[in-house]
């Protein structure tokens, strides 16, 4: 109980579900669990099954890519953000690798538990997914922007 | 209103005491007055540089304002005259016009937060600002700089960045915008550093400077916080010719960019900005 009552208040804190209704957090509670990653460890593997994802409480990560004789890093994760939208969409595969910078102490929810609930309970559904679109919204504007090269030749 | 100097269409000659390697293709000048005396200028400024046969280019200057006898240029090679200055050796002669410009309101941001925000090699025209930043520490709150450079070989002025990383009383946020495993700092845009980074929204000055792109962004992220647009101040870069708004080169709607500029108040240009054709 304790531990259901410390997850629901990281929850609250965290700026993801910030604001968010004490209905649908009782029910976040129900597929969370509390992890944390040593610096360097894989929290994830390309072409894996996504089934969780991840509030970032403490630390930071990269997402990576593997290229022979190189590994290519995509974006770095911080404290306050979230990691993973691909346990959303079938066919449920990460892909890009997720590797931690520092300590990381994350929440984790069961992808398979949460995306019962959001299909039970529509309101739930929408909740959860209208506070990943701008998510999924300011990494792709980031991604068009880094596409430009602006610091490139003929800056 | 800034001051000329007595005779602005006059290059004054600058022996190179000093030429430092920074990046592959971008590079310092210190320079000294062949004539003696000193040369004082304040932060954001810039000046025309002239390679003698090859012509004249403007350039900020990215010393510190306290040093008086000697001057000192960050240069990217991109055009001819550029690259002129980079094939120039200790001991050569460039003719210096100078300096001109509206200055970074560092003073003015007194009591704020300061947040300086730079993309690229618009490092090297902010070093001036951090530098009088540093010499007024306690007559700010936090004072954040948040860099962005494309790749870790790319960032410019890296042992000053982890120097001013290293002081207590100051935040530095580096990213950079490709790079590989062996890079253990942030990859991503400067603009989601600028969402992160700690600073008062209601009482904090903002300096950007870099490409227009990244500056457009940049500003779009202070905006997002809350900072108010008559605080956001940028650098804005046009074909100077002259540097006293008399030869038109550089007109930017109502504006001369080396007389009125090359620093704005944001709300002063707001509606510039998104103009394609200027």
């Amino acid at each position: 109980m304790v531990q259901i009552e410390g997850l629901g208040r990281i929850i609250d804190e965290h700026p993801f579900f910030r604001g968010i209704d004490g209905k649908f957090r009782s029910l976040l509670v129900g597929c969370a669990a509390n992890e944390r990653l040593d610096a360097g460890q894989y929290l994830f593997r390309q072409g894996g099954h996504a089934d969780k994802f991840y509030l970032v409480r403490a630390g930071s990560l990269q997402l990576e890519v593997h290229a022979p004789g190189r590994t290519i890093v995509v974006d770095t994760v911080d404290e306050g953000e979230i990691v993973g939208w691909s346990w959303l969409v079938e066919p449920y595969r990460w892909t890009f690798d997720a590797r931690a910078v520092t300590l990381l102490r994350l929440v984790s929810f069961d992808a398979k538990c949460l995306r019962g609930k959001m299909e039970a309970d529509a309101e739930l559904g929408y909740e959860v997914l209208r506070r990943f679109v701008p998510v999924i919204g300011q990494r792709l504007a980031a991604t068009r922007l880094r596409l430009i090269d602006i610091y490139g030749p003929g800056e | 209103m800034t001051v000329l100097p007595a005779n602005p269409m006059s290059p004054r000659p600058f022996r190179i005491l000093k030429v430092v390697r920074e990046l592959s293709d971008t590079f310092t000048l210190l320079l000294q007055p062949e004539t003696g005396g000193a040369f004082s200028f304040r932060p954001g400024q810039f000046n025309m540089l002239y390679v003698f046969g090859a012509g004249e280019v403007p350039i900020s200057i990215s010393g510190e304002p306290a040093e008086d006898r000697q001057l000192v240029h960050t240069i990217r090679s991109v055009g001819p005259v550029t690259q002129a200055l980079g094939r120039l050796k200790a001991g050569d002669v460039v003719g210096v016009r100078g300096p001109f410009g509206t200055p970074w309101p560092v003073e003015d941001a007194f009591g704020d937060d300061l947040a300086i925000i730079a993309g690229g090699v618009g490092l090297a025209p902010l070093r001036p600002a951090i530098y009088q930043a540093l010499a007024n520490r306690p007559r700010f709150g936090k004072l954040i700089i948040m860099y962005g450079a494309r790749t870790p070989q790319d960032i410019l002025f890296r042992k000053e960045l982890e120097k001013w990383r290293s002081r207590f009383d100051v935040n530095v946020h580096v990213t950079v915008d490709h790079a590989t495993g062996q890079w253990a700092g942030r990859v991503g845009v400067v603009t989601k550093v600028v969402a992160k980074a700690g600073f008062d929204p209601l009482h904090t000055t903002a300096l950007v400077c870099g490409p227009e792109v990244m500056m457009r962004y940049a500003v779009e992220a202070l905006e997002e916080r809350g900072v108010a647009a008559s605080k956001v101040h940028v650098s804005m870069e046009r074909n100077m010719k002259c540097g006293v708004g008399l030869c038109g080169h550089c007109q930017w709607g109502p504006h001369f960019v080396c007389r009125d500029g090359p620093v704005f108040r944001f709300s002063d240009v707001a509606a510039l900005f998104p103009v394609r054709e200027l």
